[in-house]
């Protein structure tokens, strides 16, 4: 999942967030700057905007609600009255797909924070401690890591049941190993350099140096991580609930309208099955851009190298 | 190097063992009410305490371990509860659909990743690049089982025609049975390929900012011995271990793709038994998948090792 992070830069990515504050730069300027300078990052940003607005305001952008059942409206194609066509039951998909990002958002935030508090604990602790303990809690990593994603998640679905709580859980703990790495390995780095060895010789306590300043300096691998992690989130959502271990019907998300009595439907309405498709393609596509763009910005080492290149 | 190569197999070990305390877990994270609706459900047992024995509940735990651990290296993996099927045969008959499915996942991944990243590496920021780079997060970005549906659905609508989804066996029709497996194969590809390539991307562009690389042109080496002779080798060392992550994500993806395909694999075995909730056929699979990604593991450590020699522990 995080296999391109793991280039992350990290003892040089702190610098530009304490310059840009000591500037006191106004963020405004600062997200004007960043839209020229990553157009394709900041396509991403408004596409996560418009999800998250999707996600929030859901019952006054959508026709319907999710449930309704318009009566004279099985399977009718895209039209001015159903946007994106309406289903095998005669419910507008357009107003299950605004719905469904309220799925897609709540588990990707939420999976992606309890991965990334977890992720910070076991990789700033891990980098920092080092010695037995770093040895011992890389092992734990190591197997941690050889699960397959989507096979263990589905395996703890199987025994914990499915419903939204449990695929948080599920997608946040798994999802916290390979993050876990990437801080460790920022972790390691920051903790060579001179203020860190100033701290500890001015009496502060190991946990006063991780958390004042260790975590301030990682924290922007951790927001890049998460950000690109919010749409392997989504999309792992989107794999569990076309397989049925998502969010019980008839609550609408997007891998869910993928899957069920409805795909049987698909070859007489197949708007069933590209618009959902296509909203859970888009809102990845959104975190991957915003991912990556904040990456290069955040690390000097990918930023153009002009000079450098051949021809 | 053979230190190093031990050292491996000590972490390849203890990750093992790590990985099979998890696998034992599983049956025992079980709600009690869950033992009973199986029961009830499915009638797995003659009541609660002959269902808790089946599933080894009713010792010490660590006692349940030993007895499973002993039992598992000697090849016995349980019954299924469902099928009363033997679980390793089961798998015997399985695990050579998903070999096959998973291997060549890979090799259409790598064989998409490798040229498309070495083409935008050295034509860095050109359309070429541009367009590579795109279509990478695209890759990323779309579900594989969402193209699985429109690769299933699309031709039907337009040609009347769709992919096969009825397992053929290579006796019956060896031609069949090949091709069967190279369009989830493709699809499944398409994602992992689009990691390698931009790992590619990013590592050939870093070696050829080193200053040997800078010699090589100064001296006047072609491009193509720039990059294939001096620079490749080195950009793909990190590639190579970043396979073994990519051979954990087919083999997840197995599950989406047998079942969405109709290939008999270990992937769809284990949808199977999720849903009919049969915890030794889960645990099986779980324990054969994360012993292949360990010593799949192990083996790129050891490949590893051997083109970098750098790597001398």
């Amino acid at each position: 999942m995080a296999n391109h992070v793991e280039t992350l830069a990290t003892p040089s990515t702190q610098a530009d967030v304490p310059r840009q504050t000591a500037a006191g730069a106004p963020r405004l300027r600062a997200i004007w700057r960043f839209c020229r300078q990553k157009p394709l990052g900041a396509l991403g940003g408004v596409i996560v905007l418009v999800m998250i607005v999707m996600a929030v305001f859901a019952p006054w952008i959508a026709h319907y609600t999710y449930d309704e059942t318009i009566r004279g409206a099985r399977m009718k194609p895209p039209s001015a009255q159903f946007w994106m066509g309406s289903d095998n039951l005669g419910r507008d998909i357009w107003s299950r797909v605004v719905y469904g990002a309220r799925i897609s958002v709540t588990v990707g935030f939420c999976a992606v924070l309890i991965a990334n508090v977890l992720a910070a604990g076991v990789g700033i602790t891990s980098g920092y401690l080092g010695g037995k303990y770093d040895l011992c809690v890389q092992r734990v990593v190591d197997a941690w890591q050889s699960f397959p994603f989507l096979v263990v998640i589905l395996s703890i679905m199987a025994v914990l049941g499915t419903g939204l709580l449990n695929i948080i859980l599920a997608l946040g703990f798994f999802g916290a190993a390979n993050a876990s790495r990437v801080v460790r390995g920022a972790t390691v780095s920051v903790a060579q350099n001179v203020y860190i060895e100033a701290a500890r010789a001015l009496g502060a306590g190991h946990v006063r140096i991780m958390v004042r300043h260790i975590l301030p300096n990682v924290a922007p691998t951790i927001i890049v991580w998460a950000t690109i992690g919010l749409g392997a989130f989504i999309l792992a959502e989107s794999a569990l609930s076309f397989l049925g271990f998502g969010v019980p019907p008839p609550y609408p998300s997007w891998g869910g309208m993928l899957s069920g009595s409805g795909r049987s439907f698909f070859s007489q309405a197949p708007w069933m099955a590209i618009y959902p498709g296509l909203a859970i393609s888009l809102a990845v596509f959104g975190f991957n851009m915003l991912g990556d763009a904040l990456r290069d910005v955040l690390d000097p080492r990918l930023r153009g190298a002009a000079g450098s290149r051949m021809r | 190097m053979r230190k190093y190569v031990l050292r491996r197999l000590l972490i390849a070990t203890s990750s093992l063992f790590l990985a099979s305390l998890v696998v034992f877990s599983l049956p025992r994270m079980i709600p009690g009410d869950v033992v009973q609706l199986m029961l009830e459900e499915r009638a797995y047992g003659k009541d609660l305490e002959d269902l808790r024995a089946k599933l080894g509940l009713n010792r010490p735990i660590y006692v349940q371990y030993f007895d499973w651990a002993g039992r598992v290296v000697q090849g016995k993996l349980g019954e299924s509860l469902w099928t009363k099927r033997p679980v390793l045969e089961e798998l015997g008959r399985r695990l050579p659909v998903s070999l096959k499915l998973g291997f060549l996942a890979l090799l259409f991944s790598v064989s998409i990743a490798l040229p498309i990243g070495i083409l935008a590496a050295i034509r860095q920021d050109s359309p070429a690049d541009y367009v590579a780079r795109s279509l990478a997060i695209v890759g990323l970005s779309v579900p594989g089982f969402w193209i699985a549906t429109m690769v299933i659905l699309l031709p039907s609508l337009w040609w009347n025609w769709s992919p096969p989804i009825q397992f053929t066996e290579f006796s019956v029709d060896p031609w069949a049975h090949v091709s069967q497996f190279i369009i989830p194969a493709f699809i499944l590809g398409i994602a992992s390929s689009a990691a390698i390539m931009r790992l590619t991307r990013a590592q050939l562009l870093e070696v050829l900012r080193q200053d040997y690389v800078r010699t090589a042109w100064a001296k006047g080496v072609r491009e193509s011995a720039v990059v294939v002779k001096h620079s490749l080798k080195n950009a793909l060392i990190p590639v190579i271990t970043v396979l073994g992550i990519q051979i954990a994500q087919i083999l997840g993806g197995t599950v989406i793709f047998e079942t969405i395909f109709g290939l008999p694999g270990m992937g769809r075995f284990l949808f199977d038994a999720i849903n009919q909730r049969d915890y030794p056929v889960i645990q099986g699979v779980n324990l054969v998948i994360v012993s292949v990604v360990v010593l799949m593991n192990l083996a790129v450590d050891a490949c590893y090792a051997y083109l970098d020699p750098r790597i001398r522990y």
